[in-house]
């Protein structure tokens, strides 16, 4: 890649991030930390109780990681390697889990697992309904991000180990674990990050003495009004999180393998045995229960507003009242499709100019474009107001929502499609140019058909992350009528039975918007793309 | 890059461009700032000046917003700075003064600074739920029937730290067993721990995660004192009666001001949607669109709402200000340590 190609692919990624999350963040910390003083600084790091939640910050951010994947392989594998009957249904319902905003699913959590909950089990302010609730939301990360691999990892490669002798389980460990290795990485990276950045779930699971980072920096910046410490906790999770994604992009350098990707078609087959047909539906029975538990709890509730069945509460959310839903989903639907168009437009170009430099600014960049995932949502909120005011006074203006999204969304894109890029072979453009092709052609024929099939996995996962966002939406003042997971807050916010059903009831309307959605997406994908 | 620029700059454009032949005003508000949409069309009627709402999250954090862009605010007026935080804003210089031809018809008592104007009250209670109590143990009387251990296991409250309604609750225990003495509000604390208090960090989580009139497992929760009305008038199949009930000892009264942001793009229409808020058309839809009472004691209520308590605790906001930190930080270690 030339140096001018190089320059032209950065200018777009690396103007949106400056612009929208380096200039707010800095000017919001220096904000905070001018109020405070240095003194602020030894008031946060002296306090005992303050270290404490950092520690169970990053204890419990890993614990979900190695938990996620452990749970979701299974699945993936089964996903990914066999033509089972429903199979890209299933892959749409572990999307849902992904994008339900944290307070409602919190709520379903509590019904099954909370004081009095169904399963006769009260886990309710302990790190292990926490962990659970993590695995809940990530596994959708695990299963695309991995599955995305998986699905085209050639099969001849492990029938020839088999062929050679080795064990179902030596194979997985010496063949394919090795090349999903970069993967794995990318997934664990976003699950590992929006574990550490967790805060609604945190928040209502694990109260009143279990907080991240996260919840504490909203604890100082609403009630207590205490902005120097909030700044300080911003700036120590960020340092936290650059660490993380250092040695991340570290890993991930050493290992991605140039390897041949085969079509899904090709490599997905039948389950041969008896006992290959029970242990996949053993795998998908029980990860179906974890993804199935909380929200089939929630449909319930949707249809037992005050007790006994019926359908009162979606007649109550038809009616407008408080909060019109045809305009709340419209505008959900709208952000989502202006934040899955910035995402592409920045995280695209980043990935194909990452994975074809490679050297220290690419990693830098790799890890400033990971950033914003890491980084507390109160604290945009609060840098775009202080930032934003010059040239053109965007503060209050309804583009920054999709752009706040997309800044959460753009890693999506970028991680999904980096470590595909990556396995693209030098060679085979070298064999298309001396056949005679242009840098051009050896571009649209080698290399364009496989950056679409990812733009086309990137997109999914951005409008799936759009539609479910909520913190960083509810830190802005925003105009207008709200997104379904603010209408939600909202209803969750005044009493009355109806309004709690109102809850519950836009809580399945958004599940089903988002199935479809995601599905629609992934269909758009151009024709022949699905071919590598 | 450029289109890019050019998309935001057309985008800002269109967003700022809806002014009208009146004007237009921008009001910056929380989450849960409600008004019903024929009662606003009435002041662009009259006034010809159209409304902008921007709603940012929770009061603390809207309060937080408009100190971090003092002088250059992102509106004309700030509706929803409660007792609580009303000092906070002051003390930032947030707010230009403005006195509303109408302020003499608010009670005295609510009325706190030139810069800002009361627009609403809200009392913050203990409810309860009449199904869990009975002859043998009937309902509890007052705060501190909740240290007996005849009530242990019932109560759930917001945390302070968190919840507005939770700071408002442990302000209300202050003001009524004070700081020092024989029994102050520690002492009290201390009870409701060894009484097996349940603390849960917001309104929505305590009311309809624990409160068993909501099907959760306990009987006494922290609310508001409008909460059992607005569980008859959104009910459906609809409620004859109230099936909760509040405790009038121990409230806290909030009251929700409003005021002139400094620096506003529009002052003038600022002051008129100020004067409009005053005005009984939309005083006397307070109560339906948000479960509070309006100011103004000569607005009409809903024939379901009640009246309300007659006794409950106020506290000066200069006082919440210069404590609030410590309190919170006392109540933690009393608390959850």
């Amino acid at each position: 890649m030339s140096r001018r190609t190089a320059v032209a692919l950065a200018a777009i990624p690396a103007a949106f991030l400056a612009v929208f999350f380096v200039w707010p963040m800095a000017s919001i910390l220096a904000v905070g930390l001018g109020e405070g003083g240095w003194g602020a600084i030894g008031r946060v790091l002296g306090d005992g109780h303050l270290l404490g939640v950092v520690w169970f910050t990053v204890w419990q951010a890993t614990a979900s990681t190695v938990l996620t994947i452990l749970i979701a392989l299974p699945a993936t594998w089964v996903i990914s390697r066999f033509d089972v009957p429903g199979r890209s249904l299933i892959r749409a319902t572990t999307t849902i889990p992904f994008v339900m905003p944290t307070v409602v699913v919190a709520t379903a959590f509590l019904a099954l697992v909370g004081p009095g909950g169904i399963l006769g089990l009260d886990l309710q302010g302990t790190v292990w309904i926490v962990l659970a609730a993590h695995v809940f939301f990530n596994l959708a990360v695990v299963v695309r991000l991995v599955g995305g691999v998986w699905a085209h990892l050639d099969p001849r490669l492990e029938d020839a180990a088999r062929s050679l002798g080795a064990s179902p389980w030596s194979v997985f460990r010496r063949v394919t674990l090795p090349l999903l290795r970069p993967a794995l990485a990318a997934a664990a990276s976003i699950v590992f990050l929006f574990s550490l950045t967790s805060f609604g779930t945190v928040l209502i699971l694990g109260a009143p003495r279990l907080a991240t980072v996260e919840v504490e920096i909203y604890r100082r910046s609403a009630l207590l009004l205490d902005l120097p410490a909030a700044s300080i906790l911003a700036i120590v999770q960020m340092v936290g999180v650059i660490g993380a994604l250092i040695a991340y992009s570290r890993y991930q350098e050493r290992h991605s393998i140039a390897q041949t990707l085969r079509p899904a078609a090709e490599t997905a087959r039948r389950p041969r045995s008896g006992r290959e047909w029970a242990l996949i539906g053993g795998i998908l029975g029980a990860t179906g229960a974890i993804v199935l538990g909380p929200l089939l709890v929630l449909v319930w509730r949707s249809l037992t507003p005050s007790g006994t069945l019926g359908l009162e509460a979606y007649r109550a959310l038809a009616n407008g009242e408080v909060v019109s839903v045809g305009a709340a989903a419209g505008n959900s639907l709208g952000f989502a499709a202006a934040a899955t168009l910035i995402a592409l437009g920045v995280g695209m170009p980043a990935a194909v100019l990452v994975a074809a430099r490679r050297g220290r600014l690419s990693r830098w960049f790799d890890t400033l474009l990971m950033l914003p995932l890491g980084t507390s949502a109160v604290t945009i909120g609060f840098g775009f107001l202080v930032a934003l005011d010059w040239p053109v006074d965007l503060r209050a203006s309804i583009v920054l929502v999709p752009i706040a999204h997309a800044l959460v969304a753009t890693p999506f894109v970028f991680r999904s499609a980096l470590p595909v890029l990556r396995t693209i072979r030098g060679n085979l453009r070298e064999a298309a140019a001396t056949l005679g092709a242009s840098p051009g052609r050896v571009w649209r024929e080698v290399d364009l058909p496989i950056v679409a099939r990812v733009a086309a996995v990137g997109a999914a996962f951005a409008f799936a992350v759009s539609l479910g966002e909520f913190g960083a939406t509810l830190f802005l003042a925003r105009p207008g009528s709200p997104t379904i997971p603010i209408a939600i807050y909202r209803f969750l916010g005044r009493p009355g039975t109806l309004n709690l059903g109102r809850a519950t009831a836009l809580s399945v309307v958004l599940m089903a918007i988002t199935a479809a959605a995601v599905g629609l997406v992934e269909r758009l994908r151009p024709p022949g793309s699905g071919v590598f | 890059m450029r289109r890019l620029a050019a998309a935001l700059v057309i985008l800002a454009m269109a967003t700022g461009c809806s002014q009208r032949a009146g004007g237009s005003v921008t009001v910056v508000a929380h989450d849960f700032f409600a008004v019903s949409p024929d009662v606003l069309d009435r002041f662009t009627a009259e006034t010809g000046i159209g409304v902008t709402v921007l709603r940012g999250g929770d009061a603390g954090l809207v309060v937080n917003q408009a100190v971090l862009t003092s002088g250059n605010p992102v509106g004309d007026v700030l509706f929803g700075v409660d007792t609580t935080l009303l000092s906070r804003a002051l003390d930032a210089e947030v707010f230009d003064a403005y006195l509303s031809p109408l302020v003499y018809r608010i009670p005295t008592e609510y009325r706190a600074d030139d810069r800002v104007t009361p627009i609403d009250v809200g009392d913050v209670c203990l409810n309860y739920d009449p199904a869990a109590f009975g002859p043998e143990l009937p309902p509890p009387s007052g705060l501190l029937d909740l240290v007996d251990p005849a009530y242990a296991g019932m109560l759930v409250v917001e945390d302070p730290s968190i919840s507005s309604p939770g700071l408002a609750f442990l302000l209300s225990t202050i003001a009524i067993f004070g700081e020092d003495g024989p029994y102050t509000w520690r002492d009290f604390w201390a009870g409701l721990r060894a009484n097996d208090v349940v603390i849960a960090p917001d309104w929505g989580t305590a009311y309809y995660g624990r409160f068993s009139a909501s099907g959760g497992d306990l009987p006494i929760v922290v609310s508001y004192s409008t909460s059992p009305d607005a569980e008859v008038a959104f009910s459906d199949p609809p409620l004859a009666a109230p099936t909760t009930a509040v405790i009038t000892d121990g409230c806290f009264r909030q009251v929700e001001y409003a005021g002139v942001l400094r620096g506003a793009a529009h002052p003038e229409a600022a002051r008129k949607f100020i004067d409009f808020m005053l005005g009984l058309p939309f005083q006397e839809d307070v109560p339906g669109q948000m479960f509070v009472y309006p100011v103004r004691p000569d607005a009409t209520l809903p024939d379901w709402f009640g009246a309300p308590p007659l006794t409950a605790v106020q506290l000066d906001p200069a006082v919440i200000e210069a404590n609030r930190d410590r309190w919170v930080t006392e109540w933690s270690d009393l608390v959850l340590r």
